[in-house]
């Protein structure tokens, strides 16, 4: 099978996936709508952690880490997908930062009635959304293939290592400074019906992921195919 | 190819290298073999590949496929020791305008190990009649004594092989005569040359062998065995159908 | 002088000789030093934010970006002839090449910080000499993990279409460990606090510096062309 209809065929798996995953995220909405009891103390406007939280998990770890990993394979293995797989995961893990940074100071203002504090989590993602910014701003700026997958590598790993950083500097400035008392996002003690709301959507969310992931992968192993098959086709054609 | 010499081993052996960036594949399974004193000039259009053949030779790209092989040992990504078997002159000077000559030299042998550098930095600008300027900063030489001067650059660690990318580029009469006159007397010390240019005008009568180029392979290789307006001839009709 | 160390310190030396007799760089990092200072000069209101308060935040701006047009030098030195072939066609190891331009790196940023510390101890009116060995200490720990990450990022931002602004986007996001726990030490230590009170800091900083020492090193050959 050619590159091309390989590709073509990953992308419709890929797409496959991510219509699964995004019935699922439906699917979190009306659980958590619906089917969950409201929270005592916030009411409507904690139901945004359902989606805040998970978005969180996947663009913070998941995705992060994905690139990371990657970014390492491909220096040992040279192989171009592992780049465009990194690469890929560096723009699905930007689209969910930003439901964070979003939701995130949704939920502030309703609850605190400010639009952005300094809390922990929030101020990690950000610096965590600059990172990916520079790796997608690096790519952009560097035209030939090879160097440009070496670049965002060498960028993946650098990154990847700084995250543990970003928290713990972030946190020991949390909490040897005197803060305003912040909700606790990640360990509310929950009833039952929440917890599985609350485990749900981030399984929702994962497989949503994998799935923008394999598609976006797939658009770019076809984007590849293509353009090699042009130039490829151009040359022999002269001949 | 070429019959080895003295020694059993070719002084440059390479083979099959392969090279692409992106979807431009810049070599295409280039091969040949020098013995000691042979040079290749290798003659073709802008975009064959001739510069990115020289800097594969060098050490400076990793080729895709292929292997290169210096005296025999292969030279592979990482491995210094050969570095210092292999020199380059290209159409940058690789000098810094704002050191003198001296220490432009000075440094280079240091980099290369050299055990006295200052002492090598004097005999190379000697060697390349620069003598007089060894305090003048590079940045003050016109471009004949620039390339005089990566000459010596060049010839600091006594390379088994010397590469030239297109050196006679920008040169006038005096200059380009100076120039030849010099790489004459590498000649005459034995020393194995790749040359490359577009140009047939310059380094034909230096080369013991002559490839064609064309889109990342050689259209002919072979001993010299013409003169300027056959190779005119086999060159046009080389180029011709690599519009 | 095959060593590692020794072709390190030849290529120091040369990029600090040529940035001496140039001086272009340093002097936009000094010019850079005065113009904060005067802008904040004018900017503040004297009595609502004490300049004590503000003196370690303006620092380390001042730090960062002056570094970072250190930084530039670096690597567009060698673009100019292409020495950097010449580097890369010596036996010389990437690691020695690495070394010898961080090294450069950290000479040059340290000589702007030494004399744009003592301007602002002027100008700021904060207590410097009662602190001044721990304060050059914490300056020494966030240069050096600036200037590891810096050195790498810009081989590969001289090599990019944006230049000067990619070496900014791609260093940011590494200062904020470096920039933000000196810059608290350093207020703690304007305030005389015990060292109990800053320790942890320390203790972060060094460790984001011998992480990243060590990794920018291992990872810096990537960046060269090959």
């Amino acid at each position: 099978m050619t590159a091309t209809a390989s590709a073509e065929r990953a992308l419709r798996r890929g797409g496959v996936l991510m219509a699964v995953g995004l019935l699922m995220v439906a699917g979190v909405y009306v659980r958590a709508l619906l089917f969950t009891p409201e929270e005592a103390t916030q009411g409507l406007a904690q139901k945004i952690f359902y989606i805040h939280a998970p978005s969180a998990w996947v663009a913070l770890y998941l995705a992060y880490g994905i690139v990371g990993i990657f970014s390492v394979l491909y220096l040992f293995l040279r192989d171009p997908r592992l780049d465009l797989l990194a690469s890929s995961s560096a723009e699905v893990g930007t689209v969910f930062t930003t439901v964070v940074l979003v939701t995130g100071p949704i939920w502030g203002k309703t609850i605190w009635g400010a639009w952005w504090t300094w809390d922990a989590r929030l101020t990690s993602t950000l610096f965590l959304y600059f990172i990916y910014l520079a790796y997608l701003v690096l790519r952009s700026a560097v035209e030939e293939p090879g160097r440009r997958a070496r670049y965002s590598a060498v960028l993946g790993i650098l990154g990847a290592l700084l995250v543990p950083f970003i928290h713990m500097t972030v946190y020991l400035f949390r909490t040897l400074h005197p803060m305003p008392v912040v909700l606790q996002p990640g360990r509310p003690r929950v009833p039952g019906a929440m917890l599985v709301t609350i485990l749900y959507s981030f399984l929702a969310f994962t497989v949503f992921y994998f799935g923008l992931l394999w598609r976006r992968y797939a658009w770019a192993r076809l984007a590849a195919a293509r353009a090699q098959g042009d130039a490829e086709g151009g040359a022999d054609a002269t001949r | 190819m070429a019959s080895p010499g003295a020694s059993t081993l070719p002084v440059l052996d390479v083979a099959g290298l392969a090279k692409r960036f992106g979807h431009v594949r810049a070599l295409r399974g280039v091969a040949f073999t020098l013995g000691a004193g042979e040079s290749l000039a290798v003659f073709g259009p802008n975009g064959a590949g001739k510069t990115t053949l020289l800097r594969v030779l060098a050490g400076l790209l990793r080729p895709d496929a292929g292997t290169v092989r210096i005296g025999g040992a292969l030279l592979a990504r990482g491995e210094a020791s050969h570095r210092g078997r292999v020199g380059l002159i290209s159409h940058h000077s690789l000098l810094y305008d704002g050191l003198s000559a001296a220490e432009n030299l000075a440094f280079y042998a240091r980099l290369y190990g050299l055990a006295e550098p200052h002492a090598a930095a004097a005999r190379a600008l000697e060697g390349v009649g620069l003598a007089a300027r060894a305090g003048d900063r590079a940045g003050t030489f016109s471009r004949g004594m620039v390339q005089r001067l990566a000459i010596a650059r060049a010839l600091l660690h006594d390379p088994d092989v010397m590469l030239l990318d297109e050196p006679f580029s920008g040169l006038d009469q005096r200059a380009a005569a100076a120039l030849r006159a010099l790489l004459g007397r590498l000649r005459a010390e034995r020393r194995t040359m790749v040359l490359v240019t577009h140009n047939l005008d310059e380094g034909l009568e230096l080369a013991t062998h002559v490839a064609i180029q064309v889109a990342g392979r050689f259209a002919s290789l072979a001993p010299r065995d013409g003169d300027l307006a056959a190779y005119r001839a086999r060159y046009a009709e080389a180029t011709a159908g690599d519009a | 002088m095959r060593s590692v160390l020794g072709q390190a310190w030849a290529i120091a030396a040369k990029d600090l000789l040529l940035e001496f007799r140039s001086r272009t760089a340093f002097l936009s990092a000094l010019v850079f030093t005065a113009l904060v200072l005067a802008i904040f000069n004018f900017a503040r209101d004297p009595t609502a934010v004490s300049s004590v308060d503000l003196a370690p935040s303006v620092l380390w701006i001042t730090f960062s970006f002056a570094g970072v047009l250190g930084l530039n030098r670096a690597f567009s030195v060698e673009k100019e002839n292409r020495t950097i072939d010449g580097l890369l066609l010596s036996p010389a190891s990437r690691t020695a090449l690495y070394l010898g331009k961080a090294l450069a790196n950290l000479v040059f940023v340290g000589a702007v910080e030494a004399i744009a510390l003592p301007l602002f101890a002027l100008f700021f009116n904060v207590p410097l000499l009662d602190v001044l060995g721990p304060l050059v200490l914490v300056i020494a720990l966030a240069t050096v993990g600036f200037v590891a990450v810096g050195t790498l990022m810009s081989s590969m931002a001289v090599n990019t279409r944006f230049g000067e602004m990619m070496l900014l986007v791609l260093v940011l996001p590494f200062l904020i460990t470096p920039v933000s726990t000196a810059a608290e030490m350093t207020a703690k230590l304007f305030a005389h606090r015990p060292f109990a009170e800053w320790a942890p800091w320390l203790k972060l900083l060094g460790a984001y510096d011998i992480t990243f020492v060590v990794l920018c090193t291992l990872v810096f050959e990537f960046t060269l062309e090959e």
